[in-house]
Order: C-alpha cells, then structure tokens, then sequence
C-alpha cells in the first residue's frame, strides 16, 4: 500500500513537471519564433547554393531552405508535408543543420500517416537533446501512445520517447519502462529493455530503480526479450552476478532460439558468470592429456561419471549445461556468434574439448576481410597456447598475393607459431615464396618469420641462418636490411661458429644504407671485434669519415663500436677514438652527446675516475643475453578472446575483466529455482483476449465458484485420461522447456539424444514449469483453472509431504542426479518414479512435479493464498510501485466461466482412405488443457478400419517449428474395428495458424492438421460493464 | 554499442550519417582519414583504429567505407557483421551497393538504419521484417506514390518481430510456387610454378529462392551428406535434425537466401579443372620480358570450362606489354599494372595461348619475383566436389510445388604461382 501511495505521488510529480515544462515550452516557442525571424531577416542577404562548411554559410543556406521547407510542412496536404520532411530527413543524412525547423516539425508529430509520423520521429530523436524544451511538446502524444491497444504502437511509443535525450522527462521514462516491463507484448517488454539502457546514460541516479526493472525483464521467458534484458544487464550493473543465479538455467535453454544479436551477448555475459561460479575444468598438470582423455570420454555424460571416478574434480552440471547449448551455435551463420561460442569454449572449455571450435574458427576465414582480420588476430593469440589445435589446418594460412597487408602478416604470425619439427621444412618452403614477394614489407615480415623458427626449432637454426646470409645479396634494400638484423639476433644466440658471416656482411655494409641495418653490423662488429680482429678497425675508419652524415642510431653504434675497439685494440685505434669522440661531443642530437661523454670518461683514463674505468673492460664487453624472438600476440590472452580490448591490445573503456576461477565453488543451489515468481502473476496476457483479462495475483476470487465446476467437468471427460495425462506429465514438462527450441523438437524420439538432453530438461523442468506459469497468463482461456488447482493441492494437501521429502533428500547431492539422468529411459512408470526422485534434490523441482501428480488426485480445490506469492524475490517497493499500475486494479474481478455451449461436431482429422484405414477425427472439448496452461485440449478419436491391428500410433514430426504438442502416449496396438479416445494439449500461440503434425503407426506415417477456429482459443469470463469499460 | 554511422566514399567524403546516441561529430572521422592516406589500398585500413575517445570500427565494401563509432567495449566481430548486414540490405534493397545509389534513396536508406538498430543494439536485421515495415522501391510503386501520395512504409502493423519465425511474414501467396537452389562449389587453390597443388579445397554454398504460399516445411537431403565436414546454417535450419539424420529440415524464408556454407572434407582430393602452363622470364641484360601463358582442362568430369580469366598483377616496373592471345581478349591497365585475359569457354582441341613481350622502365632492375596468375572459370551443371541433392519433400502445406536444383562450380581464390 505503502509502495502505491509513493507511487502515485510520483506519478503526479511527474505529470505536474511535465504540465510547467510545457507551459514554459509554449512560451518559449512564441520567442523563439520572433528570435527566427529577426535572424532570418539578417541571413537572407545571403545567397549561397550549398552548404559550405563554413559556419555562417551554412546557416544561410539552411535558413533559406528552411523558409520553403517550413512553409511545406505548415502546409495543410500531407504530400506537401511529406515531402518536405523527406527533404529535412535528407538534410539530417548529409549531416547538415535542420534544427531550426523544431517547432514546425514537432507540430506534425501526431500525424495520422504513418511515414510522416515515422519521418517526425527520426527528427526529434535528433535535435531533441538540442531543443529540450520544444521537444516536450511531443511528449504527451507518447504518453497517449504508450496506452494504445497495439503492441507495435506502444513499443514506437516507447522508443522514441526513450531515445528523446533531455533529463526533465526522466520520470516519465521510468514509468514508461516500468509499465512497459510488465505488458503483455513480449516485443514492448524487448523495447522497454532498451529503453533501460537509454535511460541509464541519460540519468545514472535512476540505477537502483532500473536494476529493479532489469530484474524482473531477467524472469522473461521470451527470447525476444532475453538478449536485449542482458545486454541491459551489461550496461547498467555487470557486476550484480546475483541477479543472473536463478536465471542461469533459463538463459542456458533459451539460447538457441534468442536472435543471433542477442546471442552474443548473452554467451560473453554467461562467459563472465560461468568464470565466477565454476571451478576450473583444467588439469593442474598441463601434461595430462589430450589424447588418452578424449578416446575414454565419448559422451558427455559419460565423462562426468569418469571423471568423478578418476579425479576429485567433477564439473557442475550447469557448466556442461552451458557448454552443450553453445556447441550448436559454431554452425551459426553469423560470424559475431561463433565467435563468441570459440571464446567461451576457450575460457570455460576442459582443455581437452577446446579444439570442437577449430574447424568453425578456420570456416570463418573464407569470410570478408575485416572478419578475417579479427578472427586471425584470435587465433594468433590461441596458437601461441595450443599449437595443436590450428596444425591441422595449416595451409588455411597460406598468404595469397591478393591478401591484405594485416591479413598477410597475421598469418604469418600463425604459421610461425604453429612452426614444429615436423612441418617445419614445409613451412619454411613456403616462406622461401613469400620472401620473394613484390609486397616488400610482407618479405621484411617473412624474414622474421624465419628469424623465430630458426630459434625456436634448433634443427633448422642453421638451414634459417644460410638462407638468410643468401638474401643478404638480394637486390631489395628492406629485404637485406631485415635479414641483417635478423642475423644479428641469430649470432647472438650462437655467437662462436660464425666469424665467416660477419666478415661476409661487413663487405656487404658500404651497400646497405638502412640505418637498422648498418647499426646493426656496426654492433655485431663490436661485439665479436677480437673474432675479426683485421676488419673491425677498417670499418671504424670508413665510419669516422662518414660519421656525420649518419642517422643517430648509426652514430650511436659507431661511438660503441669505437669504445670496444679501443679497449681490445687501442693500439690501432685510440687517434680514431678519440677523433669520433670528438665529432660526438659536439653532435646536435644530446643523447650522441651524452653517450659519447659516457663512453669517454668511461674509457679514457685519467684522474678522476679511476674507479669506473678499471671495470670498462668488462661493462662495454659483457656477455649479453640473446634476445628472445617472440610473438607480438605472447601477453594477449590477458584480455578476452573476441574483444575490442584484444583487438587493440589495451584495455577499452567498459572492458570487464575475466575473474580466474575461483578455488571453490560458491553455493551450486543458488541457481536451483525455488519461488515461482510472482512475476508471471503480472505479465499480463497476450492475444486476442489479452486486453479483456490482464491477470493479477487474484487467484483467490478467481477459481472460487466457476473454476470449480470447470474441474469437475474435465475430470468427468479427462477422466479416461488422466492415467496417460500423469505418466507423460515429467515428459511434458521436458518439452516444456524444449519444445520452444525448435532443434529439439523431436528430441522425444530420437533416443540418441534423450539421453543428453533428458539431464538438461530434467535441469529446466523448473524453469518450464514456471514458463508454464507464465504461459498461463499471456494465454486466453481454458487453462486459467488448472493451474492454482495445482497449486492449491500442493499448498494444501501435499504441502507437507513436498516439504518432507524435500528435507529428507536435501543432503542428496548433485552429483547423483547428474548420474542419474544416464539411466533416464523412456520406459513411463520409470521415468517418472525417476524424475521424482531426482528433483528432489532441488526442492523447486520436486514442489511442481508433485503438483502435477496432485492435480489429477484431488477432488477439491481451494485456492492458493496470495500472500505465498508475495513473499518472492522481488523487492516490496517494486511489489508496491506495480500495484499502482493502472491495469492492477481492474484484474480482481475477472471471473472466469465455464463454457456454454461445448459442440459435439467433431472433424475430420484423417479419412480412412488417406490413412490406410486409419481414421482420426477431433473435436474441442472446450476445457482447461491439463498439461500445459497455454494448450488448447483437443481430443481425438481414433479408428481402426482394417482388419489387422494396428500397431504404435504415435505423434511424430510437427509443424511450424516451435509447435508444441502434448502427444497422447504411444498406442501399443488398436484392434480391427476398435477405437480409441486421446486427449493432446496443442499450444496455438494464440494464433489460428494450423498445427501440422504427423500421426504415425509402425509402417506409415500421414501428416494431419488441425486449424482451430478462433473462439476455441478463447476463455470463457464473467466480468462487469464498468470493469468492461475500464480494460478497454 | 554502436554509436553512429558514417558512410564515406574512397575520396574521403562523409556522405551520410546516423546517430543512434548522442551525435558524435564528424571529425572523429580524421583519425580515419588519416589512416587511409597512409595506406596504399583502401583494402589495407585497418578495420579497427584506436582514438582517444572513440574506436572506429570500419569495412571497406563495394568501393564504400561503412564506418561505426564506439565508445565501449563490443565484441568487434559484431559490429563488422553488422556493417556486411547493412551493405547487404542496400545490396537487397536497391540491387547494388554504390554511392549513387545510396545518395538517390537517402531518406530510405537512413529509414531502414533506424529500424536495423535501437540504441546501438541490432534490432530488426532479418530482410523480410525490414521489407515488411519499409518496402523495396519498385518502378510501378514509385509510379504510383507520386500519383496517388501513397508511401514505400507500410502501413499494415507487422508481425514478422514478433513470430517465433522471424525470417517469416505471414500470409505469403503465390500463384506459381516454386522452390529452387543453387548448389555453388568454389575451389580455393594455390599452384605453384610446376603445376603442383600446394592447397585446395572446396567451399559450397546452398542458395536458395523459394516462393511458397503459406507456412511450408522444407526438407532437403543429399545423396552424400558425408562429403560435408564443416556447415553453416540460416537459423531457419534445425540443427538437432541435421546432427542426428543429415537432413536439411527448415521452414524457408520468403525469397532468396543462402541456406547453408559448407566446406568440403579436406581428405577428399580435390580435382582441379585447369592447367595452366607459363614461363615469365626477364632478360638480364636488357630490359625486356617474355611472358607466355596457357590454359588448358585438365579434370571437368566432361564438362566444358567457361567463363575463363586470366588477371595479372604485373610489376610496377613495367613500362609496356604486347602480347597477341589465340583466342579471346586481354585489357591492360597501365596505371595499376593489371593484366586481364578474358578466354571464355575452353576448347579442348585449341588450347588458348597468350604470348609477347614485356618492356621494362628503362634502367629498372629485373623483378626478382614473378607475378602470380589468379584464375577465374565456371562449369556449369557441375559440383566439383560430388554433392548431389537427392530430394526435397514439402510438408504443411497442399499444393505441389516446382522445384529444381542448379549445380556450378566456380574458382575461388585460385593462385597459380610463377
């Protein structure tokens, strides 16, 4: 109560900011308009054609544009108006100035034509944050939007006025997105996840409230809204990880199905969480391995089982959840969301299973150019880690010609790291092409390329060193100065065998003008003087007379070049010395100067600096450490794979870093779902019936008198399938959560993938119970009874029992129900003694299936009390601030009837002559579906006209995708003549689009169809005129 | 996420703009400019550049720039496919991607930019939505809005966002309906001097066009699924069916589009159709060249080769060529070095040669490499790899469908090395 009144109060805050806004807004319309016109007076003078982009050009031309233009739009033709908005849409395109238009633009914003309308959106989404004040006079058409009875209307509504960046409306936008949050419109629920975000970077203030909203969108079970709520999530509090437990599940199951967009988006937010929550999958020691593990673990559920037995370590059923739903999503065909899957695979992936990635990774690669670039900077980075993986696609990194420069170098970047002893020479055969290349900064790359093998793989140091001591005579300059230093490094490492190259380049150095180059022979010299102690003071000499036309890098070299020379042969070299030393000292560039001071004080003696000088020696000629030749991409897995960050090898703001695991694992029950959420008791109802009946929390009044005969009624006819109904329920409740996900549709039947996706369901049985929850309210009709009455039964009678077993079996651990679901069969009384005892390790579970069970014992229903509801997840403030909602208040006297009128025409669903003697018809019975709240219960009688029986009729493949059927159990064989009734839960998704499924027997299979007829889709409700007028 | 978009073209003007957030100000831009000036090929920008404020994040396509401002982290695959989804949809829209035509259907353009994204974050991407809110124009529909002042947006309320199918509009009607698909192979070689295979593989793509009434479920299987190693999908695709049974089991969107990419098993050898025998030699003494080229078939399964075309990149140092070929055409660009030899169809019995001479640039050194040759050919009712498409079944709806399976095989980046 509290919450409503502070509620309301807000909402007349607002409405009275927004009434002075206005009123301000008008006058400042009046003076502005005087303003514009003494302005225009001043510019029109000026006649320019085009807007330079000199400023005052530019607004001549636009005022004078604008003249025309804003008379079009004060125009009374549509056309004219049309028109002229499609020229200022233009203006905008080209980045110019339209803004002074405002007041005449903003004045069609409640235009009946639609494009105009949309025209006027686009201009206020732009220029509002400029004209604030002119732009609140659009605001209160939103708010009449934002009531309208079309979903797409409201959901435009709410998106321009979200996207309208001017902080006085803030308020206005909250309650917006707050009643947006709770529509029935899954597609205005998505729109108002956006708004968050708008919202967000318009006013920071407002995050408690918005983490509230996103809490509640986290529920969703559309997977319209999924991607788009987590993408909030990211924006507004990526680190409330709490949030995402109990939706973990949910998101794992949904992903498949949520648009590839939001996909991504989800995969790096579960990414992140996964790192939190799980315990790491790696092996301590990196040698346990690759190859033994993955002979033994062929299955996935086998290798949890193995891996208990083997190791401490055993992984958490939801991190394989996590890991299973993505593995499809490699086959994607955006490039964006196999990336992201790659990544978590990487991140979250036992090293063993990290490779499935490769071959998706290496598809990639036949994409455009910037994906390229991306997808290999990725692999660059990986390849450093786990060679192995890449090997075997290899020659996918073969450079063509027509490469781009970056493309070019990053693979060979991959080629060298992949480089081993085995492929080494077939690497480096290939590189003797590129080396050769006409793209001379490619060649340079490939010479470094070799420089790294050639120390990586000391077999072909040698091979590497020659080949490069023959491009020393190449005709290129680029070419021979990289591999000079290339060579440099190489000597480095293996100084003493190579007297001979060095004399070879300092022949060559007179030739080599690339100052890296020539230091780099200048240093090598000096280095190893006393292994060519004939040479060494030659070149000392050529260089002090060129000295002053050297780069300073050059210089450097050639002051070390002579402080080494002096100390191991001064004799021949100290007038030299001193002669550079003195050129150095009066250099332009002072760290010439310096080094020279340095080195002379260092070298020459003399009174002072005794000290120094006696350890020259052994300061100039030191044995140096070679240097390491390593990848640019060696510390690029400190960011996350498929970032920005990655990308450009710095942290990007809003980066958010990957946490290592954590040593133990927090508490796995946090994601267990144990409240039904009273959020589905908000949701109001999609479709046809939706305005007429948005639910609340009313139960009580709800199923008082009428829900009570409609249970009668369908125990007399569900009667003579309740037996099949509650057998089947546990698989009912699987598909549940399945069914939505197209790709396992079938997955009932197919038994090689029962087995897998029987744990996962048994996993989201919860969530698909309360999606059934969900279901309930968005749909019409028929359904509403049932549920509570299970409810009811579990709160009343069964209340305790559940609770019994709950605590009872509370020490099982998980481990058990991970195992368990190896043994799931498709045997009824099996699987369902099964499915019980499982869930009871999660108390959620065990709670809905009971309910299930229960629904079809009792007699008699009372309703659930409301206040079990409220006692939820969500905050009271949130619980208050809905109430005060405007549709709440009419929800309480909805009543719900029983039909009056059930037909007893039946239809034809299969003739006897297309079925081969199998003939079906159906009828609507008019009543709640049993099985799933959004079902409509459609019951089929089916014939057997043969003279043999017929045996295991089943539902087989379905239509559209989605479609989701409760099928009537297997009949094992129907006699000639005989026939038999079955009850299937079919969910229209409120629309009369037909259902296509298929009816099999053993031999055949006939593909059926039902299209119902609208009423049956409808619920039937006793409501009064004056609640009447108030939904509508 | 993505905060705005520029269109810029190879002269560096900025000829479009969208702001999704706040409006970043054109000179962002200059970072990106400065970045292309340094670069030779506007294909060598690279795709992502660091600024003190802002990431750009830029695709060069169809001779256009599209180029996204971010300002906080994003995975930047996902704005790159973003920006081919945008070209895509000019390409879809207006039948190509090009400044004109992007400058002739401005307002659309800009229009169709603000449904594809809300806030930076992609909300309608999928064609036929798009087409459903904004229509495609057309010659008689532009007749007929300047006549009567009706408008390409629709006016119906769509509901293509918000179907479980979303590629999907609903109530689609043809009279004739028809399914067809092109299976595509391209081959990915490289060649080198001797004529030996360094590296070749075959990538397919399954295009479809499929003009059904109604809610048809397609289902497409292969005589010889096992060929593929490596799919992708359109999310119309069930992916649980095709692991379990290797069929191809959707509900098509309306029109044209690419089913699923492939790629072949790489144990499978791959035939190459072409030879290709060349010597280009330059004297050392003079400054002269010979280059002579010839293509002949070497394994098509019987099929003739068409559409052949030799391109050479030719050194910078060369000054001048003259050549005469036996058959078909060649086209020098003296400016980019560029060498193109349109052949055409293959006659086994006269090979096609191209020989003469190349002069070089007085006083330049001889090139030390030699240009590679790149490949371009097409055989038609051939997939090179052996796919074959057994059969298409349609459920869900009544009437019989036409329906047909187009086979071509083309080169992909093949390379011959010299």
């Amino acid at each position: 109560m509290n919450g409503h009144r502070g509620f309301s109060v807000l909402r007349s805050e607002a409405a009275g900011a927004v009434r002075t806004a206005l009123v301000s807004a008008e006058n400042l319309q009046l003076t502005l308009k005087t303003e514009l016109s003494q302005e225009e007076q001043h510019l029109t003078p000026h006649t320019h054609t085009n807007g330079g982009p000199d400023e005052t050009h530019t607004k001549g031309y636009c005022t004078e544009v604008n003249e025309d233009l804003k008379e079009m739009l004060e125009s009374n033709k549509e056309s004219l108006k049309l028109e002229a908005m499609k020229r200022v849409v233009g203006l905008i395109a080209k980045g110019k100035n339209a803004s002074e238009l405002f007041p005449a633009v903003v004045k069609n914003v409640a235009s009946k034509n639609i494009e105009l309308k949309k025209l006027v959106y686009v201009y206020l989404v732009r220029y509002a944050e400029e004209q604030q004040d002119l732009a609140l006079l659009s605001i209160s058409t939103f708010q009449r939007a934002l009531k309208d009875p079309n979903q797409l209307i409201r959901a435009s509504a709410l998106r321009v006025l979200s996207s309208i960046r001017v902080p006085i409306i803030v308020p206005i936008m909250m309650l917006a997105i707050k009643e947006a949050a709770s529509d029935m419109s899954p597609y205005v629920r998505k729109t108002s996840a956006h708004a968050i975000q708008k919202l967000y970077s318009l006013d920071q203030d407002q995050k408690e409230l918005l983490i509230e909203v996103i809490e509640k969108l986290l529920k969703d079970k559309s997977t319209l809204v999924a991607g788009s709520v987590v993408m909030a999530f990211e924006e507004v509090c990526p680190d409330r990880i709490d949030l995402i437990h109990k939706n973990y599940r949910k998101l794992c199951n949904l992903l498949v199905d949520v648009e590839e967009w939001g996909q991504v988006v989800i995969i790096s937010m579960l990414t992140r969480y996964a790192r939190t929550q799980f315990t790491s999958p790696w092996k301590e020691d990196g040698v346990f391995d690759e190859h033994n593990e993955r002979a033994f673990y062929e299955s996935d559920e086998e290798k949890t089982r193995d891996e208990t037995e083997a190791k401490p370590y055993m992984m958490d059923p939801d991190h394989r959840l996590l890991l299973r739903n993505t593995k499809p999503l490699l086959q994607s065909r955006n490039t964006a969301v196999v990336m992201s899957v790659a990544q978590l695979y990487w991140h979250l992936a036992p090293k063993n299973e990290v490779s499935i990635v490769t071959k998706s990774l290496v598809r990639l690669l036949r994409s455009h150019r910037e994906v390229q670039y991306i997808v290999l900077q990725n692999i660059a980075t990986m390849s450093i880690q786990r060679k192995g993986m890449f090997e075997p696609y290899m020659k996918s990194f073969y450079v063509r010609s027509t490469d781009a420069t970056h493309i070019k170098s990053l693979k060979l970047e991959i080629l060298t790291s992949l480089a081993n002893e085995a492929n080494i020479s077939t690497i480096l055969r290939e590189f003797q092409t590129y080396v050769k290349s006409q793209d001379k900064q490619f060649a340079a790359g490939t010479i470094q390329a070799i420089g790294r093998c050639a120390t990586n793989i000391s077999e072909v140091t040698d091979t590497c060193l020659n080949g490069l001591v023959l491009l020393l005579s190449n005709r290129d300059e680029t070419v021979v100065a990289e591999s000079v230093v290339v060579i440099r490094k190489l000597l480095q490492i293996q100084p003493t065998q190579h007297s001979d190259i060095i004399k070879h380049m300092a022949k060559l150095f007179d030739n080599i003008t690339v100052p890296m180059a020539r230091a780099s022979i200048l240093w090598l010299m000096g280095e190893y003087c006393e292994r060519v102690p004939k040479i060494a003071p030659d070149v000392l000499r050529k260089m002090a007379k060129s000295f002053t036309s050297e780069e300073d890098i050059v210089k450097l070299q050639i002051v070390n070049l002579a402080a080494k020379l002096y100390l191991t042969n001064s004799k021949q070299t100290k007038l030299l010395t001193q002669y550079i030393l003195n050129l150095g000292k009066y250099d332009q560039n002072y760290d010439i100067r310096d080094r020279t001071r340095f080195i002379r004080q260092l070298i020459v003696p003399n009174d002072k600096n005794g000290a120094l000088s006696k350890y020259a020696h052994r300061i100039l000629l030191a044995p140096k450490p070679a240097p390491v030749l390593e990848s640019a991409y060696k510390d690029r897995d400190r960011y996350q794979l498929g970032t920005l960050s990655h990308t450009i090898n710095t942290k990007a703001s809003g980066y958010l870093e990957l946490s290592d695991w954590p040593a133990v694992a927090p508490d796995q029950s946090v994601r267990n779902v144990e409240v039904i959420e009273p959020v589905k008791e908000w949701a109001p109802s999609l479709g046809k019936t939706g305005k007429s009946k948005p639910a609340k929390s009313s139960d009580d009044k709800f199923y008082s008198d009428s829900g009570e005969e409609e249970e009668e009624e369908e125990k007399g006819s569900g009667s003579s399938s309740s037996e099949d109904g509650s057998s089947s329920s546990s698989s009912s409740e699987e598909s549940g959560s399945d069914a939505e996900s197209h790709v396992q549709k079938n997955s009932s039947q197919s038994s090689e993938e029962s087995d897998k996706s029987s744990s996962q369901s048994e996993k989201s049985s919860s969530e698909s119970d309360s999606e059934k929850k969900e279901r309930k309210t968005k749909t019409p009709l028929q359904k509403k009874t049932v549920k509570p009455t299970a409810k009811d039964g579990d709160s009343d009678e069964n209340g305790n029992v559940a609770k019994e077993a709950n605590s009872s079996s509370a020490g099982e651990s998980s481990s058990d129900s991970e195992s368990d679901s190896d043994t799931h069969t498709d045997s009824d009384s099996g699987t369902e003694h099964k499915k019980k005892t499982k869930s009871k390790a999660k108390p959620k579970v065990e709670v809905k299936s009971k309910k299930e069970v229960s629904l079809l014992d009792l007699g008699d229903f009372t309703p659930a009390p409301v206040t079990q509801h409220k006692s939820s997840v969500l905050s009271p403030s949130l619980l208050g601030d809905l109430e005060g909602l405007s549709l709440s208040n009419v929800s309480s006297t909805i009543q719900l009837s029983g039909p009056a009128f059930v037909p007893e025409k039946s239809h034809d669903l299969l003739h006897r002559m297309t079925g081969k003697g199998l003939s079906a018809q159906y009828q609507f019975p008019r009543q709640p579906c049993l099985y799933q709240p959004t079902m409509v219960s459609v019951q089929i009688s089916l014939t057997n006209t043969t003279d043999h029986p017929l045996e295991q009729i089943h539902i087989g493949d379905r239509s559209p995708t989605g479609l989701n059927i409760h099928c009537f159990n297997t009949i094992e064989c129907l006699e000639p003549e005989a026939s038999v009734t079955v009850f299937i839960g079919i969910d229209f998704n409120d629309s009369t689009q037909a259902a296509n499924f298929q009816l099999c027997t053993k031999e055949d299979h006939f593909s059926v169809s039902i299209q119902p007829a609208i009423g049956e889709l409808l619920l039937p409700i006793t409501m009064t005129e004056l609640d009447f007028r108030k939904v509508r | 996420m993505i905060n705005s978009l520029f269109l810029i073209n190879p002269s560096g003007e900025m000829f479009l703009e969208k702001h999704w957030k706040s409006v970043v100000s054109r000179s962002v831009c200059d970072y990106f400019l400065e970045a292309k000036e340094k670069a030779l090929e506007p294909e060598d920008v690279p795709p992502v550049i660091h600024t003190p404020h802002h990431y750009l994040i830029s695709i060069y396509r169809d001779k256009l720039f599209f180029l996204s401002v971010i300002q906080t982290e994003v995975p930047p695959l996902f704005v790159i496919e973003f920006l081919h989804r945008v070209a895509e949809m000019i390409q879809d829209y207006f039948g190509e991607c090009s400044e004109t035509v992007v400058k002739d259907h401005m307002v659309m353009v800009y229009e169709l930019l603000e449904e594809m994204l809300d806030n930076g974050f992609p909300l309608a991407t999928e064609s036929n939505v798009l087409k459903e809110m904004i229509r495609p124009p057309t010659i008689l529909r532009s007749v007929v809005n300047t006549l009567t002042g009706t408008s390409n947006v629709g006016d119906t309320l769509l509901t293509g966002q918000l179907s479980t199918i979303p590629w999907r509009r609903a109530g689609v009607r043809y009279t004739n309906n028809e399914a067809y698909f092109d299976v595509v192979e391209e081959i990915d070689a490289i060649l080198d001097q001797s004529g030996t295979t360094v590296f070749a593989e075959i990538q397919g793509v399954v295009e479809a066009c499929v003009k059904l009434s109604g809610m048809p479920d397609l289902t497409l299987s292969f005589m010889n699924p096992r060929l593929l190693d490596d799919v992708s999908f359109h999310p119309c695709v069930r992916y649980k069916l095709w692991e379990s049974e290797r069929v191809l089991s959707f509900i098509p969107p309306d029109g044209n589009f690419t089913l699923m990419t492939y790629h072949v098993n790489a144990q499978n050898l791959v035939a190459i159709p072409v030879y290709v025998k060349q010597s280009i030699s330059f004297f050392e003494c003079g400054s002269d060249g010979r280059l002579d080229v010839t293509v002949g078939p070497k394994q098509t399964m019987g099929k003739t080769v068409e559409g052949v075309m030799v391109t050479v990149h030719l050194p910078k140092t060369i000054l001048s060529i003259n050549l005469t070929a036996t058959q078909g055409s060649y086209t020098y660009d003296n400016g980019t070095k560029l060498l193109v030899w349109d052949i055409g169809k293959l006659n086994p019995q006269k090979l096609p040669n191209l020989r003469g001479s190349l002069s070089l640039q007085a006083g330049a050194p001889k090139p030390e490499e030699n240009p590679s040759l790149n490949i371009d050919l097409k055989i038609q009712q051939l997939a090179i790899s052996g796919l074959k498409v057994n059969r298409l079944d349609m459920f869900g709806e009544k009437y019989k469908p036409f329906k047909g399976v187009k086979y071509i095989t083309k080169a992909g980046k093949f390379q011959v090395r010299t």
